[in-house]
C-alpha cells in the first residue's frame, strides 16, 4: 500500500472516506439528537415518547447497530473489489 | 418451591454448566490461553463480548440508575453502547489483524518502544483490578439476597468457579461459559421486563411498552411517560423526561460524560481483547456488530424497565398507609435496601422531591432485583433474575482476570524480565498469575475498599485518555512517534486522575460548585483524551519519524489480508 501502489491507496482512502461518514451519523444521533438539540425536540411527540427523549434512551443505540451493520457490509464489497480480502 | 428452593437449583444448574465447557475446553498452549486459538466464530465472540462488557453493574444496578436519574440516565445508555461504533471502525479489525496477544504489545511494536508496553500494561492491570473488585463483591451480593448466606461466603463460592474454569480452559474455557453466561443473562433480564411491560401496558414489548398507553388505574389510557412525568411534577421533582433543568446534570457534563464513556468503552483491554479471538480482520467487525445487538438488547431494555418501576414505585407506595404497605415492601426493608422514617408521623408514606419531607429511601439496586416480586412474579422467575446476575458478574470477572494474567506472564515475564521463557513455562506462569489474581479480586469483594464506587469512573477515565488516542493515532496516523504517543498517554493520564484525585478525596467540599466548566470527575476522562491528542500530534510532527519498519507494520494492520498470500 506504499505511494508505488494506487490500488491499495484507493482501498484506503475509500475505508477513511466510509469511515468518516459513519462516524459523522454517530456524532449526531448521540450528541445531536440526543444531547445538544434534545429540548427542541422534545416538543415533537413519537407516540408516548417526547422525541428527544427517545432518541436519548433508544433511538440512538439502534442507530449505533446499524451504522456497524452498514459498516461491516460495505466493507465487504471494498474488499472484494479491491481484491484484498 | 420457594424462592430460595429455585433459586439452588437455577444456581446450581448453570455453574455446573460452566464447569462442564471448563472441562471440554481446556488448553494445552499460550495462543489457546491467551486468545482461544483464534478460532471463534463472530456470532459466538458477539455473544461472549456481550456477557464480558455486561457487568454486575449494568445488570443489576444501569435501570435503578436510569430510573432515579430520568433523561440524564441516557448518559450510561448511550455511553456503554456508542463506544461500539468506534471500536468496530476504528480498532477491532486493525488489531486482530495485528495478531499476537495483548493491546500493550501492539503500543510496544508500533511505538518502537518497551516503555510505551510497560506503561500499557500497568494502565491494563490497574483499570482491570479496579473493575474485578466490584463484580467479586457482586457474586456476594446476590449470593447473599438470594441464598441468605454470608457476603463472604458467597464471593469464596464464586472465586472457586472462577478459578477452576479461568486456570483451565484459559480464554478458550471463558469464551464459550461466557456464550452460556450471555444466554442466561439476557433470559433472565427480558422475561421480567416483558412480564411488567404486559401488567401496566398491555405491550409485551417493553421498547414499545416504554411508549404505550398506561392499561388501567387512575391514569388508564394516558401515555406512560406522560403519566411519569405528572406523578414527578405532584410529587415536586423534576419531570421525568425533562432534560437539563434545575436538579439534573448540565449539557456540557452530558456530553462530556458521554463521550468519556464511549472512548473509555473503546479503549478497555478486555475489551479490545475479545476480539484478538476471532479468525480475521473481517470476522472482527462482524463480531462487533454481533456483540452490539446482544448489548443493545439490554441496553434499549433497560430504560424501559427504568420507567416501568419508577411508576410502580410511586403509585404502590406514595400516601399509603404502614399497615397496607405490599408484602415485598417488608421483605426487602429486611435488606435494608428500601427504607421509610415517618417525619411527619401521620402512618403514611409520603414520596416528595424535597429532602426535608421525602420520607422514603430506595437503593438503586432493588429496581431490577425486587422488580419480579413488585410485579408479583412466580418463584421461578425471582430465581432467574439472581442466575443472572451471578452470569453478569462472573463473566466480567472472567475476561478481566485473563487481561491481567496475560498482562504479567506475556507483557512483563516473556518479553522483558525472562525473554528465555519456554511456551510451556508461559503457560503455566499465566495460570499461576490468573490464580493469585483471582484470590486478590476476592480480597477486595470480602473487603471493599471505600473508593470502588468512584475508581469506576477512574477506570473509564484512564481508558479514554491514554489507550485510546494512542492506538487511534497508531493505525490512522504514520508519522506517530514514539516521543509523542508516550507524552501523550503520560499528560491524558496525569490531567485525568490528578482532577478525579482532587475531587474524589483531596477536596470534596468544593464539587460540584468548584468544577471546571460543571464537567465532573465522571466525564474528565474525555477532556483527558483531547488533551493527549493535542500533546501527542505536535510532539509527533517534531520529532524523528518512525523507522521504516514501523510504517510497513502500519502498512500492513490496514490491510485485511497479509501480503504474503
Amino acid at each position: 500500500m506504499s505511494e508505488a501502489n494506487p490500488q491499495r491507496r484507493g482501498y484506503w482512502r475509500a475505508n477513511v472516506r466510509l469511515m468518516a461518514l459513519l462516524l459523522a451519523i454517530w456524532a449526531i444521533a448521540s450528541y445531536g439528537l440526543g444531547i445538544l438539540w434534545v429540548e427542541p425536540l422534545n416538543r415533537f411527540q413519537l407516540g408516548g415518547f417526547p422525541l428527544g427523549f427517545w432518541f436519548a434512551q433508544q433511538g440512538s443505540i439502534y442507530v449505533f447497530v446499524v451504522l456497524i451493520l452498514v459498516y461491516a457490509l460495505c466493507m465487504d464489497r471494498l474488499d472484494r473489489r479491491h481484491g484484498v480480502d | 418451591m420457594d424462592v430460595r428452593g429455585w433459586t439452588y437449583v437455577l444456581v446450581g444448574v448453570t455453574f455446573a454448566l460452566y464447569v462442564g465447557i471448563a472441562v471440554w475446553s481446556r488448553v494445552r498452549s499460550t495462543a489457546g490461553f491467551y486468545v482461544a486459538g483464534r478460532d471463534v466464530p463472530p456470532l459466538a465472540n458477539g455473544m461472549a463480548t456481550g456477557a464480558d462488557w455486561m457487568s454486575a453493574a449494568s445488570f443489576i444496578s444501569m435501570a435503578g440508575l436510569v430510573s432515579f436519574m430520568g433523561y440524564t440516565g441516557a448518559i450510561y445508555l448511550m455511553g456503554w453502547t456508542g463506544g461500539y461504533v468506534l471500536l468496530a471502525l476504528l480498532l477491532a479489525p486493525y488489531l486482530r489483524k495485528y495478531g499476537k496477544f495483548t493491546t500493550s504489545e501492539f503500543l510496544g511494536d508500533r511505538y518502537y518502544s518497551q516503555t510505551a508496553r510497560v506503561v500499557g500494561a500497568l494502565c491494563t492491570i490497574f483499570v482491570s483490578f479496579t473493575y474485578i473488585a466490584g463484580q467479586m463483591r457482586g457474586v456476594g451480593v446476590v449470593f447473599s439476597r438470594f441464598l441468605e448466606v454470608e457476603v463472604e461466603t458467597g464471593v469464596v463460592i464464586g472465586m472457586v468457579i472462577v478459578l477452576f474454569y479461568a486456570t483451565l480452559g484459559g480464554m478458550r474455557g471463558i469464551t464459550w461459559t461466557q456464550v452460556a453466561q450471555y444466554a442466561v443473562l439476557i433470559v433472565a433480564y427480558l422475561i421480567p421486563a416483558v412480564a411488567i411491560s404486559w401488567k401496566i401496558t398491555g405491550q409485551p414489548v417493553p421498547q414499545i411498552g416504554f411508549g404505550a398507553t398506561v392499561a388501567e388505574g387512575t391514569n388508564a389510557g394516558r401515555f406512560l411517560l406522560e403519566t411519569l412525568d405528572h406523578l414527578h411534577r405532584e410529587l415536586g421533582m423534576p419531570a421525568y423526561t425533562d432534560a437539563f433543568v434545575p436538579g439534573k446534570k448540565g449539557m456540557l457534563d452530558v456530553l462530556a460524560i458521554t463521550g468519556a464513556l464511549m472512548v473509555g468503552t473503546a479503549g478497555l483491554p478486555h475489551v479490545l481483547i475479545r476480539f484478538y479471538t476471532v479468525p480475521s480482520a473481517r470476522a472482527a467487525r462482524w463480531s462487533a456488530l454481533w456483540a452490539l445487538v446482544f448489548i443493545a438488547l439490554l441496553y434499549t431494555t433497560a430504560p424501559a424497565v427504568a420507567a416501568f418501576a419508577r411508576v410502580n414505585l410511586i403509585q404502590s407506595l406514595h400516601g399509603v398507609a404502614v399497615a397496607n404497605v405490599p408484602p415485598w415492601f417488608e421483605s426487602w426493608e429486611a435488606t435494608g435496601l428500601i427504607g421509610f422514617d415517618d417525619k411527619d408521623g401521620d402512618g403514611r408514606i409520603t414520596l416528595s422531591g424535597d429532602a426535608q419531607r421525602n420520607e422514603l429511601r430506595v437503593d438503586r439496586d432493588i429496581m431490577v432485583l425486587a422488580n419480579p416480586e413488585i410485579a408479583r412474579l412466580p418463584a421461578w422467575i425471582v430465581a432467574l433474575v439472581a442466575a443472572g446476575g451471578l452470569a453478569a458478574a462472573l463473566s466480567t470477572a472472567a475476561g478481566l482476570l485473563l487481561v491481567i494474567s496475560s498482562a504479567i506472564s506475556h507483557d512483563f515475564a516473556k518479553s522483558w524480565l525472562a525473554p528465555g521463557l519456554s511456551e510451556r513455562r508461559e503457560l503455566s506462569l499465566a495460570r499461576a498469575t490468573a490464580a493469585v489474581a483471582v484470590l486478590i479480586a476476592a480480597w477486595f469483594g470480602i473487603n471493599p475498599p471505600g473508593f470502588v464506587a468512584q475508581v469506576v469512573a477512574f477506570a473509564f477515565g484512564l481508558a479514554a485518555s491514554s489507550f485510546f488516542p494512542a492506538l487511534v493515532l497508531g493505525i490512522f496516523w504514520k508519522r506517530a512517534t514514539r516521543e509523542g504517543a508516550v507524552a501523550g498517554m503520560l499528560a491524558g493520564i496525569l490531567f485525568t486522575a490528578t482532577y478525579i484525585v482532587w475531587f474524589e478525596y483531596v477536596s470534596p467540599a468544593s464539587a460540584p460548585e468548584g468544577y471546571w466548566l460543571g464537567i465532573s470527575p465522571e466525564g474528565i476522562g474525555a477532556v483527558g483524551m483531547l488533551l493527549n491528542f493535542a500533546v501527542a500530534i505536535p510532539l509527533s510532527l517534531a520529532t524523528r519519524p518512525p523507522p521504516v519498519e514501523v510504517v510497513e507494520l502500519v502498512e500492513e494492520i490496514r490491510l485485511p489480508r497479509s501480503r504474503e498470500v
